[in-house]
């Protein structure tokens, strides 16, 4: 499989990354190079494996239905770019 | 008096502990060692005052006849990746720029509750992603070491110090500190430990806490120590390791007493040597170091066998498909909102500020790699990619595991060549990549794995040979480093042009 300017495109929007055409023209045969070479993996024989999911067999803990933290406010927002009257800021999304 | 700075983690303890010292004579060594590197451009914040400030708690607590921490006035240098409370962390990208904690991770705190200080932040690739250090926004770390001009081979290229942990290996490298941590998530601690002549572990996944650590691909990421012996990452990962609730992946087992457990002997041990390492136009250096490794473990009375990992070939790609998608879901959360780079072009909606913010805030290769994971993840192809590398994991680790049938421990190369210069490889991501290909598998399968220097190629570069242990058995690698160290006699002094 390959991609092409549409593509990358299209992924750059998925992924939310602003992208001018040039870095777009750039990329798609740098990533058709990588993804070209991972192709490799379609080789492999794997009927029957299942995918792997934890690498060191562990089990999911469950805690105790208690609150442990939280009446920390301030220090959540201490780094927000733009916080207002102890929420996150952000431009309009609604008209 | 002595040179502070030439001692290591064991030393710095003991003598801190004895009293031929101070931690603040200590501190103060290492933080002019560190004011006086910045051509290395090792670190990206420096710490001194607090570095200082645990000294003097370590001094009043001896004053006090109390009794002292497993790394009571022992200076660290902690790589950008791990969160420290009131300093800047940005793992090396302008993303995160100014960005300043509000909690401490896991395994910083408990290098700090054994009485470690902090000497500064270090760089590294941004965000664990470059095997050269040279893709952090603060600008390429350059290795202290240099080829010997010999053969005119470019004496004084600076040299890459090998990523993503590239600040950490050139730190300690060069004594700007006795140890430092590092991440690993394919290869980050032991491919620059390898390049600059120092020690450094992966634990098995779980060993360290994940809580406060940047996520780059988290099934992979792991912190280990990276320090100038074995003894030394032994007792570092002591006070790293441990149980932690604040991580859904972390192991609750026993930390072992891996330094009062450190034994070279190797009798009755089978080291395996994988044959699929044995690449065609291995590089002729490295492929003799392998040969001392072997004949040196046999010394120490171990019984030698050949082993086969035969999905080898396919642990890098696999790898180059898992580690982006995780990564491209874990930066998601880097979105102009909540802390970090906001760009706001004029009149720009929320989606717009996202992408200008993301747009700005990583650098190209961070952004290759997230494109990557978004294709492979994305409607259409996932079953192809993504599920296709983790069924591929899984018959990575199959293989470790048939093979612990046959040995214990697994000796092989950390990388395939000694350090490169920088820019050699920059142009080329895939080149890049390949550089993983000895360290990638361990990972994949999650089991502990070690580089010790080995000795120096014909550039008078350090090579690394690695050690690959089962599941839990840190103490078996840590060991037969030992052993290696104990007849590399790897000694190779820097001379000092920072």
């Amino acid at each position: 499989m390959s991609v092409d300017t549409a593509t990358v495109a299209r992924i750059a929007t998925l992924a939310r990354i602003r992208m001018s055409e040039a870095e777009i023209a750039a990329l798609v045969p740098e990533l058709n190079n990588i993804l070209g070479w991972v192709e490799q993996l379609g080789e492999v024989d794997v009927s029957g494996i299942e995918p792997m999911t934890a690498v060191i067999p562990n089990t999911l803990r469950l805690r105790e239905d208690k609150v442990t933290d939280g009446k920390v406010r301030d220090k959540v927002l201490a780094n927000a770019p733009a916080a207002e009257h102890g929420f996150f800021g952000v431009p309009k999304v609604i008209e | 008096m002595t040179d502070l700075t030439q001692l290591g983690v064991a030393a710095i303890r003991d003598g801190v502990a004895s009293g031929t010292f101070s931690a603040t004579e200590v501190a103060g060594a290492f933080n002019a060692s560190v004011a006086a590197a910045g051509a290395l451009n090792a670190f990206i914040v420096a710490t001194p005052e607090k570095a200082l400030e645990a000294a003097a708690a370590v001094d009043a607590t001896r004053a006090a006849g109390k009794s002292l921490g497993k790394l009571a006035g022992v200076p660290l240098g902690i790589k950008d990746l791990f969160a420290t409370k009131g300093v800047q962390t940005t793992a090396a990208s302008h993303i995160l720029e100014g960005f300043i904690p509000e909690y401490e991770s896991t395994v910083s705190q408990n290098l700090w509750d054994a009485g470690a200080g902090m000497l500064g932040k270090l760089n590294m690739d941004q965000f664990a992603m470059g095997s050269s250090n040279e893709t952090s926004y603060f600008g390429n770390v350059i290795s202290p070491w240099k080829r010997n001009d010999a053969k005119g081979l470019g004496a004084n290229a600076p040299l890459a110090p090998g990523g993503s942990s590239g600040g950490s290996a050139a730190a300690v490298a060069a004594r700007l500190c006795p140890g430092a941590t590092g991440t690993d998530t394919g290869g980050s601690i032991r491919q620059p430990a390898a390049f600059v002549g120092i020690s450094g572990i992966k634990p098995t996944y779980g060993r360290c806490s994940r809580w406060g650590i940047v996520a780059f691909a988290s099934s992979l990421d792991q912190a280990g120590p990276m320090a100038r012996d074995v003894r030394d990452c032994a007792i570092m990962l002591e006070a790293m390791a441990g149980f932690d609730a604040k991580d859904a992946t972390s192991l609750d087992v026993a930390v072992p007493a891996w330094e009062a457990g450190l034994n070279p002997d190797m009798k009755g041990k089978r080291v395996g040597i994988p044959r699929e390492y044995r690449m065609d136009g291995m590089d002729a250096d490295v492929a003799k170091s392998w040969e001392d490794g072997i004949a040196w473990l046999r010394d120490a009375g171990a019984e030698i066998v050949e082993i086969s990992l035969p999905h080898t070939k396919y642990a890098l790609p696999a790898y180059y498909i898992i580690a982006p998608a995780e990564a491209s879901s874990n930066l998601a959360r880097y979105d102009g909102v909540r802390y970090g780079l906001r760009d706001l072009p004029d009149s720009a909606g929320l989606q717009d500020m996202y992408a200008a913010t993301r747009a700005a805030g990583f650098g190209p290769e961070v952004k290759r790699r997230i494109l990557i994971g978004t294709y492979v993840l994305s409607a259409g192809f996932y079953d192809a990619y993504y599920t296709q590398a983790q069924k591929v994991r899984a018959l990575i680790a199959r293989d470790f595991e048939a093979a612990w049938a046959h040995c214990d421990i697994i000796l092989a190369p950390t990388a395939p060549s000694a350090a490169f210069a920088l820019g050699d490889k920059s142009a080329d991501p895939l080149a890049m990549y390949l550089n993983d290909v000895f360290a990638v598998p361990a990972s994949l399968a999650g089991l502990p794995a070690m580089s010790v220097p080995a000795g120096l190629n014909r550039e008078g570069l350090p090579l690394g040979l690695q050690l690959i242990g089962k599941a839990f058995d840190e103490q078996g690698v840590l060991n037969a480093g030992l052993a290696i160290e104990a007849r590399a006699g790897f000694a190779a002094k820097l001379e000092r042009w920072w």
